[in-house]
């Protein structure tokens, strides 16, 4: 950095700051000459997005932190009044409320980016991992802020959850009672999630963010096309398809932050309930620990994980296979091993697998806000399925796999659950199952087999030498 | 294949806004439309309110002079037609206090069965319609303890205190088994008085539910122009760097 | 990068548009959050006026109400006290009420209030805030001969006259404050309220 050090000559107050801290020599590495792809497209505002959100939720917590009493017999009427006699005080919990689903919303759009871009391959592993833990912080950060409210869903949501450790064998209910800090949910457990709310997990979160955007920008962005563009550098040792971060892509994120600000308030203003998505109507009564609201959907935004809880019957093994869910994240970067990043350049299969994975997930969340019937039952169970086969896809999808391999494979995992299926089968509902059994089955027949029989569904295509424009 | 449609069509459902209902009521709700806006429905629903309802259900979260101000009333008017409980002292509440009651939880159990709820936030949960139609559909049931019951909530505990304008129904079972409302002792107002009258104590529930609903709509708006014309400028701005990229 | 085609005066243009546009979007926001700062409808609701019955006080007595967590003095001068007032100017630091902080401008004159018999202050000291003593007596002996009743901070001495005025050389440098008032009617004070129904 060159014309760094002749501004520092410079002096002035920057030269002053820079001879003590590096104050110019960060902004340069990290914005002015931080040098990013210049294919960015509309799935890469959302990592800004979430920044912008996740300052939103700090300040707005704060204020509320100023008027809210995590005590058990207080917290209701205190969020009462803040919506009722802290001036501007619903606006400050709108924004709040609003903004945890909202910061869910950019999360998963952010992370849906990576897998379409293939952002987690080498050398871009820890980013992804940072990311994936960011994500279990944020879900405990907004699990343990669901309960301040303390309404009936914040309090019976909470019991339903904590009392998933119970299901571990021998020391659950130990661990349980130890986390409540009480034999039932209490004042104690309120206490707790709220330093856990306010302090514990947001500096967690802040530290794992920083770690996120170093590590990013260490080994710089992806783009839509996975083409490295540090690989082609001019004399000047820039990348050829680089541009500079600031201004371009500081003018470019704030259109992304006029367009996002419009949603985010339009829901704020006009449906901060969202139909009882990010405010429940049940919640609007104080908790009792007597009285059991009928159904007790955890918030949309972890009903996914919830719906492959309930998929398996077992309930220590509900909640392995609902923390394997998630757990499979990490591994990510070395299930997927096909050296082409780009969904752009992958296989018809590839792609196929990833939409479908869309259309499970969705699925799966919408399985968890309902009540169990024998059709959704046997539906969430199905997409479950669907949801870690997925990942087997994944895998299997990362190079051309032999016609015997492919067909082997594909009856092993079709028998697999084929086999659960007969050990529960009932003639009583043999339709239903049948036909849900086709779900599955259908996926893997169409994106492994079907591409034996037309080649070119299963192949990739060249990656270009520099980005697309 | 009827599963396979079912399936098909939950996609399609999926893909649409999702409708979030708990388990609803037996009987289909009457809809009603209420306006919040409309201040002389808001007064008459409040004088309903705190003729007929304060003495078991309390407001705890909202304050009488806010309510007042709300509703277009002067402090006396206030004093007047709302408050009418005393301090420690045994002065009258002062109209900046939280609107409660004298009942004690005890009472309310010993009389009811069960604490009568405290109706802040009531439209918020159970909805508009709901209340409307509650509200509209008690019934004379000897086998209950005070010889009434209601259509929407089975076996509630709570008389009703809007006999006297209402009248007494029973119960009747339609044709095709559906439940059917009769006046068999006319009350004071005629029917479609009387569902005029709930209309407005259902528009003022609505209200105490939410009391800012209306300053946040109309706040909404200018803040949604103004991010309009943010983005408007934040566009022009990209376009014009922009030109640099090749 | 080419920057053939470029307007340096748009691009000015926009940047500052946008500055200023986006700018005043952040100042709006945050004016709900600074206001949600002031007292609550709650705190209003504790700090609302009191109102103080005058009738049953007798000349010299002095009753005490709270108001906003502070004690409000009410007391009924004697015509005595009340001819001793004009007397002492010399000895106080502010006679004439020029600090207007103080009081507000209808207690602006040499009795420091509206009916001259009763004054309204708040109790207390102008030092630290500690509450003054009473001390109505007239050449009480501890006050000195020509004491001409009035109050004494216990904290660190500074005296107070018949109107609240302070003496010179105290460590207090202020009268002591009038809060607003207004009668309702001859017997009832309004206390925290102005004539015109302003607020302190």
């Amino acid at each position: 950095m060159a014309g760094n050090t002749a501004d520092k000559i410079q002096g002035g107050v920057l030269g002053w700051v820079d001879a003590r801290f590096p104050l110019s020599q960060l902004w340069n590495e990290h914005l002015a000459q931080y040098h990013a792809p210049k294919n960015f497209n509309f799935w890469y505002y959302f990592g800004s997005l979430a920044l912008l959100v996740l300052v939103i939720q700090i300040v707005t917590g704060i204020f509320l932190t100023m008027f809210f009493k995590p005590d058990a017999e207080l917290a209701f009427a205190s969020v009462e009044y803040i919506m009722r006699d802290v001036e501007w005080g619903w606006l400050i919990r709108y924004m709040h409320s609003t903004g945890a689903s909202f910061f869910f919303v950019v999360v998963y759009l952010h992370m849906f980016r990576a897998l379409l871009y293939g952002s987690y391959k080498k050398p871009r592993e820890l980013i992804w991992i940072f990311g994936v833990l960011i994500y279990i912080v944020l879900m405990a950060e907004a699990f343990a802020g669901y309960l301040l409210p303390w309404g009936q869903m914040s309090y019976w949501g909470a019991q339903v959850i904590v009392n998933l450790f119970a299901t571990i064998p021998y020391i659950g209910p130990d661990l349980v009672t130890w986390i409540r800090g009480d034999f039932l949910l209490s004042d104690a457990t309120l206490t707790r999630f709220f330093a856990l709310h306010v302090i514990a997990l947001p500096l967690v979160l802040l530290l794992l963010i920083v770690a996120h955007i170093i590590a990013l920008h260490e080994v710089g962005s992806n783009n839509p096309d996975g083409v490295e563009i540090k690989a082609n550098k001019d004399e000047n040792g820039v990348p050829r398809d680089g541009i500079r971060f600031h201004p371009y892509y500081t003018v470019k994120d704030l259109v992304g932050v006029g367009v996002f600000l419009i949603a985010f308030f339009a829901v704020v203003f006009f449906a901060p309930e969202m139909g009882g998505l990010f405010l429940k109507p049940a919640n609007m009564i104080p908790a009792d620990p007597l009285v059991t609201p009928d159904l007790i959907p955890p918030v949309w935004y972890f009903t996914s994980f919830y719906s492959v809880l309930r998929a398996v019957p077992d309930p220590f093994l509900g909640v392995v296979a609902m923390g394997a869910a998630v757990g499979i994240l990490f591994f990510v970067p070395w299930i997927d091993r096909n050296p082409v990043k780009s969904i752009r350049y992958r296989s018809s299969a590839h792609k196929l697998n990833l939409a479908v994975f869309v259309v499970t997930f969705v699925f799966l969340g919408y399985l968890g806000l309902q009540q169990v019937t024998a059709l959704y039952g046997e539906l969430t169970l199905r997409f479950a399925v669907m949801y870690f086969l997925f990942f087997w896809l994944l895998w299997f999808h990362s190079k051309e796999r032999s016609a015997v391999f492919t067909l082997v494979s594909f009856v092993l995992l079709v028998g697999i659950y084929s086999f659960y299926d007969y050990t529960r089968f009932d003639p009583a509902n043999a339709q239903l199952l049948l036909t849900a059994w086709l779900l599955p089955t259908a996926y893997l027949f169409v994106t492994m087999v079907v591409p034996l029989f037309a080649r070119s569904l299963g192949r990739d295509r060249p990656v270009p030498e520099r980005v697309t424009a | 294949m009827k599963p396979l449609i079912v399936i098909l069509s939950l996609t399609v459902l999926a893909m649409g806004p999702v409708s979030l209902q708990a388990a609803g009521p037996s009987v289909p709700l009457d809809r009603v439309a209420v306006d919040v806006t409309d201040q002389a429905a808001l007064q008459r629903g409040a004088r309903l309110y705190f003729n007929y309802c304060i003495g078991c259900h309390s407001v705890q979260y909202m304050r009488y002079n806010r309510v007042g101000r709300d509703l277009g009333l002067t402090e006396n008017q206030v004093i007047e037609s709302m408050i009418f409980t005393t301090d420690e002292e045994g002065e009258l509440t002062g109209p900046g206090a939280l609107i409660t009651n004298a009942m004690t939880p005890e009472y309310g159990e010993e009389a009811f069965g069960v604490e009568p709820p405290d109706l802040t936030l009531v439209a918020r949960v159970r909805g508009e319609d709901w209340l409307y139609t509650f509200l509209r559909s008690f019934y004379l049931d000897d086998a209950r303890p005070l010889g009434v019951n209601n259509v929407v909530y089975e076996n509630v505990g709570m008389p009703n205190p809007l006999w006297e304008l209402q009248g007494w129904q029973e119960k009747q079972v339609g044709t095709n088994g559906e439940a059917r409302l009769r006046v068999v002792e006319a009350g004071s107002m005629s029917g479609p008085e009387y569902d005029r009258a709930i209309r407005d104590l259902v528009t003022f529930l609505s209200y105490l539910g939410e009391p800012m609903q209306i300053e946040r709509q109309r706040i909404g708006m200018y803040v949604l122009a103004f991010l309009f014309v943010f983005l408007g400028l934040a566009y022009l701005l990209k376009k014009e760097y922009w030109k640099d990229v090749h | 990068m080419a920057n053939e085609g470029v307007s340096r005066g748009r691009r000015r243009f926009l940047v500052a548009a946008t500055s200023v546009v986006g700018g005043a979007g952040g100042v709006a926001l945050a004016a709900p959050f600074v206001a949600s700062l002031q007292p609550s409808a709650r705190a209003q609701a504790a700090g609302a006026p009191v109102e103080v019955n005058v009738s049953q006080i007798e000349p010299g007595q002095r009753i005490s109400v709270g108001w906003r967590g502070r004690p409000v003095w009410v007391v009924r001068r004697t015509p005595e006290m009340l001819d001793l007032l004009p007397g002492i100017r010399d000895r106080l630091r502010d006679p004439d009420s020029e600090q207007v902080a103080q009081q507000p401008e209808y207690a602006r004159n040499p009795h420091r209030s509206i009916d001259p018999e009763i004054v309204v202050l708040i109790g207390l000291c102008t030092h630290l805030g500690c509450s003054p003593t009473y001390r109505p007596e007239i050449g009480a002996a501890e006050m000195g001969a020509d004491w001409a009743g009035g109050w004494l901070c216990g904290c660190h001495g500074s005296r107070f006259d018949m109107a609240g005025r302070v003496y010179r050389n105290m460590p207090a440098a202020l009268n002591l404050e009038v809060p607003p008032h207004h009668y309702l009617s001859d017997d009832v004070i309004l206390v925290g309220e102005d004539p015109d129904g302003g607020t302190a």
